[in-house]
């Protein structure tokens, strides 16, 4: 990066630390605490959306919608996530290069799956072979948002599912008497309220999740702990920058990193709970209020 | 933002179905210096793996990319198609042979050894370390020592620093810069012992064109000498060459 870090052994002390640090290496484990925010900022309100769907689905009065909610909620929560992340990543990145393959190559003749191999034609390559290796992250990287946003949708669905049960019955009987339809009931009034009785719930999921980025290791993506493993490791003489093993302070540092996140995290959680709580018919709104009278 | 993020991807793969020369995906390993390591001063692939394979893609007029894959997974992720190549310091085993395909060997019959803290390491009966799925591992399986087995084989060497293990086994020429860099913390013991048919470039079965290809190219770097000035630049003087 700098001029004078072009001959690393010629470097000591703090001028070393500092060519080391700011190595191309080092921007790489810089940029993949990026992925993971990004990671973070994609997946958790993907997962909502999942969530949502699962729990509107679940308590649908169309026994075939029900019964879909209730089965991803079930099948999801009732297997361990590392299977299913390493289950699902392969079946999906097979099944669309096979959908595309049936696609594009309709004169294909020789079979897609030879004995262990899995070969489609080139041009149904995801991304294609030609593709920048950029492309081959940005993909990977995909097919990890939907698989966390999947797993996470199924456990957001079924605390939605209670929070919607957990709406005082009389509210949605008056506004019932009010006269507003099944779908005015729903939108106006126990959606707006039902998220004081998720957000205990929500904000749980949510810690789980960023403790468990970790996890995009797995998938192969060059994460946070991918380059903490790789930069600690022991480096001999054969590498620019030689040291001895460094992992207990890397993984240390990363310790750092997931304490400030979900220290951060639980502060604004607490101030959206107050705030949700404004006016609501519960135990802390009803706190609220008579603080304020 | 995905969906922006998707239909620019998809875009851009439409885009690059057009050529007809397909790049060859070159999969390693990146931990196993100095076959194929990353260059902690660019984040690059790096090593003599690196090297070979760049003059065999020139000499075979193929466009080729380096592309990062755990060990532990890098046979299975090569048959779904992530990539076209194994360059990581693979022998060239019966049981290896029974999945995918090698080119002839660019690296003679290697030889492995142990390394130890304490001279008289019990490497019959102790727990030794190896990285898993390695012909040394098998070998340690078989001999009656405890087997120990690690995702890389820094986390092996490391394990014998750590106290978890007697002794590690692994390739020399990975062992060599571990022990003489250990200011005699580290030493070899035991005789050297020779595992595997020589290292070679990993295909799918299926690949035999590109296969034919490779193999040509070795061969061509055999004829010429230049492989064996790649061996002596990496291994040193003293290495084994073809």
């Amino acid at each position: 990066m700098f001029a004078s870090c072009a001959d690393p052994a010629s470097l000591h002390g703090l001028n070393w630390l500092i060519c080391y640090l700011t190595s191309g290496s080092h921007i790489a484990f810089y940029w993949s605490f990026v992925t993971v925010l990004v990671l973070l900022a994609v997946t958790a309100p993907t997962a909502l959306a999942f969530g949502f769907a699962g729990a509107v689905a679940a308590r649908s009065p169309v026994w075939p919608l029900s019964l879909l909610g209730r089965t991803y909620t079930a099948m999801v929560r009732g297997i361990p996530d590392i299977v299913f992340f390493l289950f699902f990543v392969i079946a999906l990145d097979q099944g669309i290069e096979w959908v595309v393959h049936q696609m594009r190559c309709p004169d294909w003749t020789e079979p897609v799956r030879q004995g262990l191999e899995f070969r489609v034609c080139p041009e149904a390559k995801m991304p294609s072979g030609n593709a920048a290796q950029i492309w081959h992250q940005i993909y990977g990287f995909f097919l990890a948002v939907m698989t966390f946003a999947l797993v996470f949708g199924a456990f957001v669905s079924n605390v939605l599912t209670g929070a919607m049960a957990a709406v005082p019955r009389a509210q949605l009987e008056t506004a019932e008497s009010y006269g507003m339809t099944q779908g005015q009931v729903f939108r106006r009034i126990l959606v707006p309220q039902m998220w004081i009785y998720a957000l205990p719930g929500l904000s749980n999921l949510w810690m789980i999740l960023i403790k468990a980025t970790p996890l995009l290791f797995l998938l192969g993506v060059q994460d946070i702990v991918f380059w903490a493993r790789e930069l600690g490791g022991t480096k001999t003489s054969l590498y620019a920058f030689p040291h001895p093993d460094w992992r207990l302070w890397y993984f240390l540092f990363l310790l750092v990193f997931y304490l400030a996140m979900t220290r951060v995290s639980e502060i604004v959680l607490g101030r959206l709970t107050r705030r949700l709580s404004f006016g609501q018919a519960t135990a802390a709104g009803e706190a609220q209020r008579k603080a304020a009278a | 933002m995905k969906k922006l993020i998707l239909t620019t991807a998809v875009l851009a793969l439409a885009a690059g179905t057009a050529w007809a020369q397909q790049t060859v995906r070159m999969g390693t390993e990146g931990a196993y210096p100095p076959y194929n390591f990353i260059d902690n001063a660019t984040g690059e692939v790096a090593g003599f793996e690196r090297e070979l394979g760049d003059e065999l893609c020139k000499r075979a007029e193929l466009t080729c990319t380096w592309v990062q894959n755990e060990w532990d997974s890098i046979i299975p992720n090569l048959q779904s198609g992530n990539y076209d190549t194994i360059m990581a310091g693979m022998s060239i085993t019966d049981e290896r042979k029974e999945v995918i395909d090698f080119t002839q060997n660019y690296y003679p019959p290697t030889a492995s050894a142990y390394a130890a803290i304490t001279a008289d390491a019990d490497i019959k009966g102790g727990v030794v370390a190896a990285q898993i799925g390695t012909i040394q591992a098998s070998h340690v399986a078989e001999s009656g020592a405890t087997l120990l087995e690690f995702a890389t084989g820094d986390e092996a060497v490391a394990a014998v620093r750590n106290g978890e293990a007697d002794a590690v086994f692994a390739d020399k020429d990975f062992l060599v810069p571990f022990v003489t860099e250990s200011n005699g913390e580290f030493s070899f013991i035991g005789d050297d012992i020779p595992l595997g048919g020589g290292i070679g470039m990993g295909v799918r079965k299926s690949d035999t064109e590109m296969k034919a290809k490779f193999d040509a190219a070795i061969q061509s770097m055999k004829d010429d000498g230049t492989l064996n000035t790649l061996l002596k630049k990496w291994f040193g003087e003293e290495t084994l060459t073809f």
